[in-house]
C-alpha cells in the first residue's frame, strides 16, 4: 500500500457474514441532521410531518420494488407498516398541536418506542430498535431536507450501526461492512448473509480517522486499516486459500463421492419443505435421503388432503430424475407440534407420543399419507421411512396399512406402486435389537439417537459437551447397525447432523457407513472430506472414542 | 377450526376464535405484519389477545401487535365486531394455523 503517514493497525470484531474485502475505507457518521428549518404554525408543522412521513413511505416502497429477496422486503415492509400505524404517529401530531416543532415532536414520539425495544429481554426484539431508528431518521432527513452521503462502490464501510434501508442503498460490489454496534441477529446482518456481503459487528473502538485503505477479513473477524506490504500479502494468501477451498468443494460437487482408495460413498440430501430443491442440481447428489414431511404438512387439513400431498411428493420425485428418494412419514410431536394432531401438555414430549406412535393413534392420517406416497412411487424409486420405531410390531402395523392402501388403490384403478418400507434407527431399543425388525432399509437418525443414548435434551446448551457424537457409545451403536445391515445385505444410511459434520465423517466411514444424507449446502464439503479418506486407515476392531 | 360465535350477553356481537402459534421464534416482525395487513382488509374492529378474557389489543396496529412479544406455542385469541367480523376471525385463525404460509401479503 502507498499510505506513508499511517501505520497498519488491526481491529477485532465478531464476524457475522463471512468473506474478504479490500478497498477504500469510508467512515460513516450520519448523525441525525441538526434541524435548520424554522418552526411554522401548528398547521404548517403538521403538514410538514405528514409530507415527510409520506415521502419516507414512498422511498421505502421504491427500495422494496428494487429488491428481490424476501428478507429485505420483510424488513422494509415492517418500517412501512409502522409509518402507517397511528399508534406510532399520533403522539407526534398531538404534540405538534400543543406547539412543539415537527422534528422535536417526531423524535420524542419515537423515543419511547425505541427505548422499549432496546430494553427488551429477547435479543430479537432488542435488534428491532435499530429498525425503528432507521425509520425515525429517514423521516427526519425528509423533514430537514438532508440527503445521505454517497458511498463509492466496493468500499469498506465503517459505521456505528447500519440501518437496513441504508444497507440496501449501497453498491457493495466486493466491499464490506464493519459496525461498532450491531448483533448477529440484526436485520442488517441477515441481509449481509443473504447477499454474501462480508460483515463484522462489535468492532473494538479505536482511531480510524485518517486511514484511507483497509482490508477486511470477516472469517477471522479482523479489520486492518492502512495495511502494509506484509499485511496485504497475508491477506492475499488467506483469500487465495479460501477461494481454493471453495473451488475444491465446487470441484467435488460435480462428481460422485469416493474415498482416496476408490470406495464409492453415496451422498444424498435432506429436504425440509422442498424449497431447497430449487438451489440444488440433482446431478450433484445420489438422491434424497430424508424428506421431513412434518415441515411440508403443517395443518390438520393438510394431513387429510391426499391430493395435495400426492402433488407435493410427485414434485420431489420429478426433481430427483429417477434417483432414490426416501420420504419419512409424519414425525410430529416432540418439538414439532401440529395443532389438533399432536398431544398437548405432555410432561416429557421427546419421550412421549411422537413419530410412529402418534401415527398409529391416527390411522386415517397415516393411511392418507401412505396412499399419496404409493401414488407418487410411480414417478421413481420412492422409499417410505418410519420414524421413532421402538418395537417390531409398530413397523409390522405400518406395513399392513401400506399393503391395504396399495390394494385399495389398485382396486379403484388408481396408478400406484408398492414402495420399500424402512425404519429410522433413533431409539436405542431399536439400535440394540436391530436384527429383530423386518425393515427393507435402515436410516440412522443420529440427532435423536444421541439425545436418547446420552439422556441429554437436544435443546439444552449446558449439556452440549455430553452430547459428543464421537463418543464410543454412539459410534458402537452405529457400527453394530451397519454390520447387521451388511450381513443382511440391507441398505443403511445416516441422516442426522453427524453426516454433514466434517469432524464426524471419518468416524462414520470407519464404522462402515457408506451412505450419508446431508444438508444441501454441505454436499461439496462432505464429498471433499470423503475424497481424502482411506478405507482401512484404522485397524480393525472396536471403534475408539475421542477422535478430536 | 376453532371459530365460534358466542351468545354471552356481554359480548353478544363479538366473533371469536383461537389458534396455536407454531411459528419458529414467535410473533416476530414478518408474521406480525401479516396479521395487521390481513386485519386491515376487514371493516370490522379486530382485536388480538393471549387469553379469552383479554386484555385485547388492536390487531390493526403493528406497534401494538409486536409489543405483545408473543412466543411460539402460545394460543392466540381473536375477537372482532362488525359486519364482516366472522370472516375476519376465520381468516386470522387460518393464517395462524397455517403458520403464515400462504397468507396474502397485500391489503390493497
Amino acid at each position: 500500500m502507498t499510505q506513508v503517514d499511517s501505520k497498519p493497525i488491526c481491529f477485532r470484531g465478531t464476524p457475522v457474514s463471512p468473506g474478504f474485502a479490500r478497498g477504500c475505507l469510508v467512515i460513516l457518521d450520519e448523525a441525525v441532521p441538526t434541524p435548520t428549518r424554522t418552526r411554522g404554525t401548528a398547521d404548517e408543522e403538521r403538514t410538514s410531518l405528514q409530507d415527510a412521513i409520506a415521502q419516507a413511505r414512498d422511498a421505502l416502497a421504491q427500495l422494496m420494488a428494487a429488491t428481490d429477496d424476501s428478507e429485505a422486503e420483510a424488513i422494509l415492509s415492517f418500517q412501512s407498516e409502522m409509518l402507517d400505524d397511528e399508534v406510532v404517529t399520533a403522539p407526534a401530531f398531538d404534540a405538534i398541536m400543543t406547539g412543539v416543532a415537527a422534528e422535536a415532536a417526531w423524535n420524542a414520539a419515537l423515543e419511547e418506542q425505541i427505548r422499549e425495544y432496546r430494553e427488551a429481554e429477547d435479543s430479537y426484539f432488542r435488534a428491532r430498535a435499530s429498525d425503528l431508528c432507521d425509520m425515525r431518521d429517514r423521516v427526519m432527513r425528509q423533514l430537514c431536507g438532508a440527503t445521505s452521503a454517497t458511498i463509492p462502490a466496493g468500499a469498506i464501510v465503517v459505521a456505528n450501526d447500519l440501518p437496513p434501508s441504508r444497507f440496501l442503498e449501497i453498491a457493495w460490489d466486493g466491499g464490506g461492512a464493519v459496525l461498532f454496534e450491531g448483533s448477529p441477529n440484526s436485520h442488517v446482518a441477515m441481509l449481509a448473509r443473504a447477499r454474501g456481503v462480508p460483515m463484522i459487528v462489535g468492532l473494538e473502538r479505536g482511531a480510524l480517522q485518517g486511514h484511507q485503505e483497509a482490508i477486511m477479513d470477516s472469517v477471522n473477524g479482523m479489520l486492518i486499516a492502512s495495511p502494509d506490504a506484509a499485511a496485504t500479502a497475508a491477506y492475499e494468501e488467506q483469500q487465495k486459500l479460501a477461494a481454493q477451498a471453495q473451488a475444491e468443494e465446487a470441484g467435488y460437487l460435480e462428481t460422485p463421492a469416493a474415498t482416496a482408495d476408490g470406495t464409492r460413498v453415496q451422498v444424498l440430501i435432506n429436504v425440509a419443505d422442498g424449497t431447497e430443491l430449487d438451489r440444488v442440481d440433482p446431478a450433484h447428489c445420489d438422491g434424497i435421503g430424508l424428506v421431513r414431511t412434518e415441515l411440508l404438512l403443517r395443518t390438520m387439513a393438510d394431513l387429510l388432503d391426499e391430493e395435495k400431498q400426492f402433488l407435493a411428493y410427485r414434485r420431489i420425485m420429478l426433481w430427483a430424475q429417477g434417483k432414490s428418494v426416501t420420504i419419512r412419514t409424519l414425525d410430529a410431536g416432540g418439538d414439532k407440534p401440529i395443532p389438533g394432531y399432536t398431544v398437548d401438555g405432555e410432561g416429557n414430549p421427546f419421550l412421549g407420543i411422537r413419530g410412529v406412535r402418534l401415527s398409529l393413534q391416527h390411522p386415517q392420517v397415516l393411511v392418507t399419507q401412505l396412499r399419496a406416497l404409493a401414488r407418487a412411487a410411480t414417478f421413481g424409486p420412492l422409499k417410505i421411512m418410519v420414524p421413532m420405531i421402538t418395537a417390531p410390531r409398530e413397523l409390522d402395523q405400518v406395513r399392513a396399512l401400506l399393503e391395504t392402501a396399495v390394494k385399495d388403490l389398485r382396486q379403484t384403478d388408481v396408478p400406484c406402486a408398492m414402495p420399500q418400507l424402512g425404519m429410522m434407527v433413533e431409539v436405542p431399543a431399536a439400535a440394540l435389537a436391530v436384527d429383530t425388525f423386518a425393515a427393507d432399509f435402515y436410516s440412522i437418525g443420529s440427532n435423536d439417537l444421541i439425545q436418547y443414548v446420552t439422556a441429554c435434551s437436544r435443546d439444552s446448551s449446558p449439556l452440549a459437551p455430553l452430547q459428543d457424537p464421537l463418543q464410543p457409545a454412539v459410534l458402537r451403536l452405529i457400527r453394530e447397525v451397519v454390520q447387521h445391515a451388511d450381513r443382511q445385505q440391507t441398505a443403511v444410511s445416516l441422516c442426522g447432523d453427524m453426516a454433514s459434520d466434517t469432524r464426524c465423517i471419518a468416524a462414520l466411514l470407519d464404522a462402515g457407513m457408506r451412505c450419508l444424507s446431508v444438508a444441501p449446502a454441505a454436499l461439496g464439503r462432505v464429498k471433499g472430506v470423503v475424497a481424502h479418506y482411506r478405507v482401512g486407515r484404522m485397524a480393525a476392531g472396536d471403534v475408539q472414542g475421542g477422535h478430536s | 377450526m376453532n371459530t365460534t360465535s358466542t351468545s354471552v350477553a356481554q359480548d353478544a356481537v363479538l366473533q371469536r376464535g383461537e389458534a396455536r402459534l407454531i411459528h419458529e421464534g414467535g410473533l416476530h416482525a414478518r408474521p406480525s405484519i401479516k396479521v395487521t395487513k390481513l386485519s386491515k382488509r376487514f371493516q370490522s374492529r379486530v382485536w388480538i389477545g393471549l387469553s379469552p378474557n383479554g386484555p385485547w389489543t388492536d390487531a390493526k396496529s403493528i406497534a401494538r401487535v409486536m409489543a405483545m412479544k408473543t412466543p411460539i406455542n402460545t394460543t392466540i385469541h381473536f375477537a372482532a365486531e362488525g359486519e364482516d367480523a366472522e370472516r375476519a376471525v376465520r381468516a386470522l385463525v387460518a393464517l395462524v394455523e397455517g403458520d403464515f404460509v400462504d397468507a396474502p401479503d397485500d391489503a390493497s
